[in-house]
């Protein structure tokens, strides 16, 4: 079994409930413990690094810290508290000077960054650390047919990180193919979701939603997979106000790729937070092939 | 010890002068380091004037100096001055010294006392080292007459010419089929807009009939063995598979045979050609080649279309050639392998691969050539619709700290080209994204100024992404190119029929191999690197070995010609000396302490090291060695020495720097 320390983030606790629900089903399937840190904070958001950059390094690497004393490599489903921890990670292990001075605060709590464990995403986890043939292997319910748009959404690539190709990634697709689904090819698989912007410009967040709504539907897609929750409420709960605003008819459910994972490895709906969401996902669980009986 | 050691120490104006007190470092070179030998100590404003060199050389008349040593710049730019002054006093020129305390001292100290006693110590050192030095006499090797050009693309033909017209032997050396290479692709020529054709041809006919000159195309460098002057260059003359001799380039093999294939080379993937092929119809040799990989003989034994309907007598399709190792000797070799285009697939978000209207730079060229796959129309990729908008990116790969961040340098003044060719034939909106325009030299800025009043779109902000994806009804049926408008602050999408790519040039795919091979240096992109960027642009730290073209560097026609000629230059003048001497400074093998670890073997960036396998030992070849020292240093069992960089010499100078010398060693000095 391999065992990774896990930091869900604030959303996962209530808005995003169903990622965080799908996430310990699916990766109990794959064998994979999510430890959760025992005291987690916030990881300082799109605006903390902003307004006081040490302080955001010092709130962010005591999530590390401790995922360090537990010696787990630190998992983080939410695109933002990975890119936070991803980067303060770096930044620290590149600058002594700056760890020293975090340290400094972190001994407070008996704590201390030394830069020994890595930060990934969950669905990095999926893809690299598990594998696409162990995945299909777990699939009892292929997702046949169903027209899925993945959604990179910005910050799982943004900034660029030391991996990937961040102008033509493709592991989402693949994953995608792996649990049956048939990924789909859209232009707005890697432009920003509006993020934060809806409460601070909502005209211009609404028009960045419309044309990713706009372009997934054009290309034939029945519902979005997504990777943060920040994401996944911008292009779900937000459609209605697009339809106003834009005077369209979107009505395309929004998922979490381990919604869909979830689908596919048999788990019953109900488990993985679906009936919770603003758009019926009725016609995505019609793809469903007929498999083993869920357990 | 009874030696005579002069110290002379230079002003350089205030540059050394401003932080060090020379006056007082010349009296105490001659004060303190007199039981050291040191007879006279001297400073002077200009040392490496004629007045003071005259200073040196008076003295080693008068007080019969045995050794010198002179303390100014760096020796990369004044040993040779002052050894050559030394010379003509009839002192030999490697007991002289040139120890550094300008660039080592008064450039990189503020305090002065501190920089002062530095100097001292760097001094001290320097007369340590010169008491053991031995008087050496440079190595005299003849030149062999004949030159070799690598990459017979512009820059090396006319490396060729020049040379030939001298009277001198040349071979050039030429992967593809024919002469000619890039150049050879291209419609027009910036500024002037002259065809390509028309300017390049003359001179691949000139090469191709030239008696000093022997062509070897379809062939490719396997060796290169010797040093300057006695090369031996191993050839591969690649089987043609066409006796040349018969063969009278009428072109009914190729126009008989039934295999097309897709041109990748001279046609940039945007036309065909046939397996038995000319690159283009005036290809020099005149003689086709088969692609054995595409002919349909070769792979399963049938057709013979090209044998079957040759008219000649005797029949000039061979199928039994083979290849041919041909050893060539040459004094020198001059490098001009040219350039790749950046393959614009690795940028996805400009579509290209996937989106059909975006065209790279070269496909572009072709489709402008009245030769080309279009015979010069510019169409899209169906070859029938004539597009009524075309954007043109810059900048591709190139400035780009993701791909490459330096400068192409050609793109800017190829896009204009381009811009102007789309006006005059279709008359389309021609939209520019540059992040600068960079028209320097004669004549381009104003044709710049031509374009503009033409009606050329320019606008500056560098392209985020080309798309099919429409969102309004005047995008449909577009590629739309987004970018954000720095002249006005905004984001702008601008729907257009085509794209065109200005690829960036880089470095050829196996420009380390060939570095390697011809053993001199290449910079961390894979550009050759010469001996002095401004002062030595055409030679190589490799005596013998020459460069030019885009091989050092993107570069355009004009500048490839000027340093084709440039390298002709340099070689005649070699050849004309008809020997050449070289530096004595070089490393050598004591063979009773080399033990065969080999470790220095691959370590030479010369390739002057050979190992006999017989006797266990590794030896130097003194002609090829530049003296670096590298072996020397690494070699464990200390069995490699270096004349003028001995391991007494270097332990005798860190003495003087430590001031172990003296009887009473300084405090440390410029802590």
């Amino acid at each position: 079994m391999k065992k990774y320390a896990y930091f869900p983030g604030c959303s996962l606790e209530k808005m995003a409930q169903s990622y965080h629900m799908s996430a310990m089903e699916t990766t109990r399937k794959l064998d994979i413990e999510l430890q959760e840190l025992d005291d987690w904070n916030c990881c300082g958001a799109t605006a903390y690094f902003h307004v006081d950059e040490i302080l955001a390094y010092t709130l962010t690497a005591r999530n590390l810290a401790m995922a360090e004393k537990a010696g787990l490599d630190l998992v983080a489903p939410c695109s933002a508290c990975y890119k936070n921890s991803y980067f303060t990670n770096k930044n620290l292990k590149q600058d002594p000077d700056l760890a020293d001075h975090i340290n400094y605060a972190l001994e407070e709590d008996n704590l201390s960054f030394s830069g020994s464990i890595a930060v990934h995403h969950l669905m990095e986890v999926y893809v690299h650390d598990v594998g696409l043939e162990e995945i299909k292997a777990k699939v009892s319910h292929p997702l046949k047919g169903l027209r899925v748009a993945p959604y990179y959404g910005c910050q799982i690539m943004r900034p660029r990180k030391d991996h990937e190709d961040i102008e033509s990634p493709q592991f989402f697709e693949d994953l995608l193919s792996a649990v049956g689904a048939e990924p789909i090819d859209y232009p707005g698989r890697l432009r920003c979701c509006g993020g934060s912007l809806i409460l601070t410009s909502r005209d211009a967040a609404l028009n960045m939603v419309y044309i990713l709504l706009q372009s997934a539907v054009d290309r034939g897609a029945t519902v979005i997979a997504t990777a943060c929750p920040l994401c996944q409420v911008n292009l779900e709960c937000y459609q209605q106000q697009v339809n106003q605003e834009y005077g369209t008819n979107f009505s395309v459910p929004v998922l979490y790729f381990t919604q869909l994972v979830g689908l596919a490895f048999g788990v019953p709906p109900k488990r993985l937070g679906i009936g919770r969401e603003l758009v019926s996902t009725e016609e995505v669980l019609s793809y469903i092939e007929e498999g083993e009986p869920y357990e | 010890m009874n030696e005579k050691v002069g110290v002379y120490v230079c002003h350089c104006g205030t540059n050394i002068a401003g932080v060090v007190d020379v006056e007082s470092v010349a009296q105490w070179s001659a004060e303190t380091l007199k039981n050291r030998d040191v007879v006279v100590g001297r400073d002077y404003e200009f040392m490496c004037s004629s007045l003071g060199q005259e200073l040196i050389q008076n003295d080693i008349k008068e007080l019969g100096l045995t050794r010198v040593v002179v303390a100014a710049c760096s020796p990369h730019l004044h040993e040779q001055t002052f050894r050559t002054a030394c010379d003509r006093a009839g002192l030999n020129p490697y007991l002289c010294e040139l120890v550094s305390i300008r660039e080592q001292v008064s450039w990189v100290h503020t305090d002065k006392s501190a920089a002062t006693e530095k100097a001292k110590a760097v001094i001290s050192g320097g007369v340590e080292r010169v008491l053991m030095h031995e008087a050496l006499e440079p190595l005299q090797v003849p030149i062999h007459p004949a030159t070799m050009v690598v990459g017979g693309g512009i820059a090396g033909i006319q490396a060729a010419l020049e040379i030939a017209d001298a009277g001198r032997q040349v071979y050039l050396v030429e992967r593809e089929p024919s002469i000619g290479g890039h150049m050879a692709q291209f419609d027009k020529t910036f500024p002037t807009l002259d065809c390509s054709a028309c300017i390049l041809t003359p001179k691949m006919v000139s090469a191709g009939t030239h008696p000093n000159i022997t062509l070897l195309t379809w062939s490719e460098v396997e060796n290169v063995d010797g040093y300057v002057g006695n090369f031996t260059v191993s050839v591969r003359q690649k089987a043609r598979y066409v006796n040349i001799d018969a063969c009278t380039g009428c072109g009914i093999c190729w126009e008989k045979c039934p295999k097309k294939v897709i041109d990748d080379v001279y046609e940039a993937g945007f036309g065909q050609r046939k397996a038995i092929y000319t690159p283009f119809p005036q290809a020099v040799p005149k003689y086709p080649v088969i692609d054995v990989e595409n002919c349909i003989y070769f792979i399963n034994g049938k057709c013979k279309a090209c044998q079957i309907f040759c008219p000649t007598e005797p029949n000039s399709i061979d199928f039994e050639q083979e290849d041919q190792l041909i050893d060539i000797e040459v004094g020198n070799i001059i490098l001009a392998t040219g350039f790749d285009l950046f393959d614009s697939t690795r940028i996805p978000q400009y579509g290209y691969g996937k989106l059909a209207n975006v065209f790279s730079s070269l496909e572009f060229e072709r489709m402008c050539n009245a030769s080309g796959p279009t015979n010069g129309d510019i169409v899209m990729r169906d070859r029938k619709t004539t597009p009524k908008s075309v954007g043109i990116i810059h900048c591709v790969g190139s400035r780009d700290k993701n791909y490459n961040e330096y400068c192409s340098t050609i793109c800017c003044m190829q896009s204009l080209k381009f811009a102007h060719l789309v006006i005059e034939r279709t008359g389309a909106e021609v939209y520019n994204f540059y992040i600068d325009m960079r028209t320097a030299f004669k004549d381009y800025e104003e044709f710049y100024q031509r374009v503009l009043e033409e009606g050329g779109h320019f606008i500056r902000g560098k392209v985020a992404e080309v798309t099919d994806a429409a969102r309004t009804p005047e995008e449909e049926g577009k590629l739309i190119i987004q970018a954000e408008d720095t002249l006005i602050g905004r984001q702008r999408r601008i729907p257009v029929d085509m794209v065109v790519l200005s690829a960036g040039l880089e470095p050829r795919h196996d420009a380390k191999e060939v570095a390697k091979q011809f053993g001199i240096a290449c910079s961390a992109n894979s550009w050759f690197i010469e001996k002095h960027p401004k002062l030595d642009p055409v030679s190589t730290m490799t005596e013998g070995i020459f460069i030019a073209g885009c091989v050092q560097g993107p570069k355009d026609i004009p500048a490839s010609v000027a340093q084709g000629a440039a390298t002709a230059a340099r070689v005649l003048a070699r050849i004309q000396q008809g020997e050449i001497s070289l530096e004595p400074v070089r490393a050598s093998v004591i063979e009773e302490k080399c033990s065969g670890c080999r470790i220095c073997n691959d370590l030479c960036p010369f390739t002057a090291i050979i190992f006999h396998e017989d006797r266990m030992v590794t030896e130097i070849n003194p002609a090829l060695c530049q003296g670096c020292g590298t072996c020397v240093a690494a070699c464990p069992a200390g069995a490699i020495t270096g004349t003028g960089f001995s391991d007494e010499q270097i332990y005798a100078q860190i003495d003087g720097l430590l001031m172990l010398n003296l009887e009473q060693p300084l405090e440390a000095v410029a802590g």
